[in-house]
């Protein structure tokens, strides 16, 4: 900045502007532990993002040369039926997956913060889940699904569960959500149990004195209070839920006919072994866009008092 | 925050202790039932993985107990997927991931923190947090295809791309935190003659322990599990990390599903066991990291 100070005149103007700010001085040191980070930063998160973005406007294979092809890219995708389903099936999983997990873990949080026996071994046991690879773990409930539970289910004559769930075109989905949320919850319960450490034990001595039931303890009083972390919760499990990746690898890879492709791993088969780079880039930007405005209108919708 | 009202929570007035001490020592047995009976979707599941690797390929699949316990397995799974490498590589660089996460999120958040009437400082500040807006599939493609042209796609380009994704998050926690240890503490100490990287390393740093003990947590647990990043960028098999050991492996020997789940197991088992140690440091930072 120094050197627009010292052109013409300028260096009257320039504190002038900057009044909103203060006029300290900051010790260089400060720059030295900020822009090193920064320009790292920038060249790995930022410049990759702006070529992604570019490259989306072309028709690059990921080698080779390539032309501008306009947004011929995004025209396509919106008539490309397979793209069309990865959309709809990620958003399908992704509010399964933050639904279940948000109540279930609200209702764990709220019986691990209650008076149990053995509760932090309880509360330990339930932090497993989150300490596994999804990837692993996966590779476990898949055989668990192919193998024993089909064999439960022809024991007990249940008809739909006899054969694999993974190999049903209708059902493959219900052991991607299963693996989502088994993972899921126990993050989520911590957040919880955070926001329960926050609530005075005398509201509710005082609600208990004016004789409130079980039920409007936790709707009138604990579900309000931990608001906020009801707010940070929701925007992160969506967003994770809808980067669904390690879990359609681990348990279906896209099986049966496509039927549960998500988006990212569309993104990922088409983009890098597929053939398809500039047009899943595409494919990519506007998952982007579709993902900021889903962020919006949660932290717009859940009060943006809180921030993530 | 929480802090504040943990604090209040504990200087009760001395009459009502007695009435609360009565009522929060009764046991709810039922609820300790249902938790009891809820807690086995997890660990069912880990039994099974480890009876599993036990039994010989005829007996996977029952839950019941192995007939002849078949320790062979692990050695056999050992042999194949190359598990000391692959454990080494994901040890390697789960380590200089978490150095380098705390070195350049500790720098950045004090800097930061401290000078957030600047505007350069304010602009860093939204420069890092926006990033946590840019969903990973938007530079997936494009990072690997660069990182390939720039020879990281080994160890150091990945170790380099978990601080770099990490660091808005991070940031974030991690200011909330510096902006609650008084300033007071440094211009004493700038009076004393300290300059600002002493005033860090000797004041800053010890007193950001608790929060940078959540970070290392989070980072580690990220790096050590994630199969994603590892499988864009390290082209090289040597380099495998664990999970992607496991990929290649259960896409070649998935049949015999005792020595897989020897594998799997084996897979997980450094990070159940730290755990185990661990659990209750995990856990409260865990927690720490959400309230931030």
């Amino acid at each position: 900045m120094s050197h627009v100070q010292t052109a013409q005149g300028a260096a009257v103007k320039r504190p002038k502007k900057r009044s909103a700010f203060s006029n300290r001085k900051v010790d260089r040191a400060y720059y030295w532990m900020v822009v090193p980070a920064a320009v790292i930063f920038g060249l790995f998160l930022y410049v990759p993002f702006i070529q992604g973005v570019a490259y989306s406007f072309t028709n690059s294979q990921g080698f080779g040369d390539y032309k501008w092809i306009g947004f011929k890219n995004y025209v396509a995708l919106f008539s490309d039926d397979r793209v069309g389903h990865a959309y709809l099936f990620t958003f399908l999983i992704a509010i399964a997956i933050t639904i279940l997990i948000n109540v279930i873990a609200m209702f764990l949080a709220v019986a691990l913060n209650s008076n149990l026996w053995f509760k932090n071994g309880f509360r330990a046991i339930y932090f497993i889940p989150y300490t596994l690879g999804v990837l692993v773990i996966g590779y476990v409930f898949k055989y668990i699904f192919m193998t024993p539970l089909p064999a439960l289910g022809r024991a007990l004559n249940i008809s739909w569960l006899s054969e694999s769930l993974l190999t049903s075109e209708h059902y493959a989905w219900v052991p991607i959500v299963f693996l989502a949320v088994w993972q899921g919850i126990a993050y989520s319960t911590l957040i919880y149990l955070a926001g329960l450490q926050t609530i005075d034990g005398e509201i509710y001595e005082a609600a208990s004195i004016d004789g409130v039931n079980g039920w409007q303890r936790f709707s009138k009083i604990t579900f309000p209070l931990i608001g906020p972390f009801f707010t940070i919760n929701l925007v992160l499990t969506m967003k994770n839920a809808l980067g669904t990746f390690d879990q359609v690898v681990a348990l279906t890879n896209g099986g049966p006919d496509s039927k549960t492709e998500t988006v990212t791993y569309l993104i990922y088969t088409g983009g890098l072994t597929g053939g398809e780079y500039a047009y899943q880039t595409a494919n990519a930007v506007l998952f982007f866009i579709v993902l900021a405005i889903i962020a919006f209108v949660q932290l717009k919708f859940f009060g943006n008092k809180e921030k993530i | 925050m929480s802090a504040a009202t943990t604090l209040t929570n504990g200087a009760e007035p001395a009459g009502s202790e007695k009435i609360k001490k009565s009522r929060s020592h009764r046991i709810n047995w039922w609820l300790t039932a249902v938790i009891a009976v809820l807690s086995l979707t997890i660990l069912i599941p880990l039994y099974f993985t480890i009876i599993t690797a036990l039994k010989t390929p005829a007996d996977a699949g029952t839950f019941g107990l192995p007939g002849t316990w078949e320790w062979h397995n692990f050695a056999d799974a050992w042999n194949k997927v190359n598990y000391p490498k692959a454990a080494l590589n994901s040890a390697l660089i789960t380590v200089a991931a978490v150095v380098l996460t705390l070195l350049t999120n500790t720098f950045v958040a004090y800097a930061v923190a401290r000078n957030m009437d600047k505007r350069f400082f304010r602009f860093m500040y939204y420069f890092f947090i926006a990033a946590m807006f840019v969903p990973f599939p938007v530079i997936m493609l494009p990072i690997a295809k660069q990182f390939g042209s720039w020879h990281l796609d080994n160890q150091i380009g990945l170790v380099l791309l978990y601080m770099v994704l990490g660091l808005g998050t991070n940031l974030f926690i991690a200011t909330g935190f510096i902006r609650s240890i008084p300033v007071s503490l440094e211009e004493a100490a700038r009076i004393d003659g300290a300059g600002t990287w002493r005033i860090f390393w000797k004041i800053i740093f010890p007193l950001m322990g608790p929060i940078n003990a959540t970070i290392a947590i989070l980072t580690a647990l990220w790096a050590w599990n994630d199969f994603l990043l590892p499988l864009i960028i390290l082209t090289d098999q040597s380099n495998q990390t664990i999970p992607l050991a496991q990929y290649v492996f259960s896409s070649q020997f998935a049949t015999n599903y005792p020595m897989a789940f020897a594998s799997y197991l084996m897979a997980m088992a450094p990070i159940l066991i730290v755990y185990v140690f661990a659990q209750k440091w995990v856990i409260s930072g865990v927690m720490r990291g959400a309230v931030k």
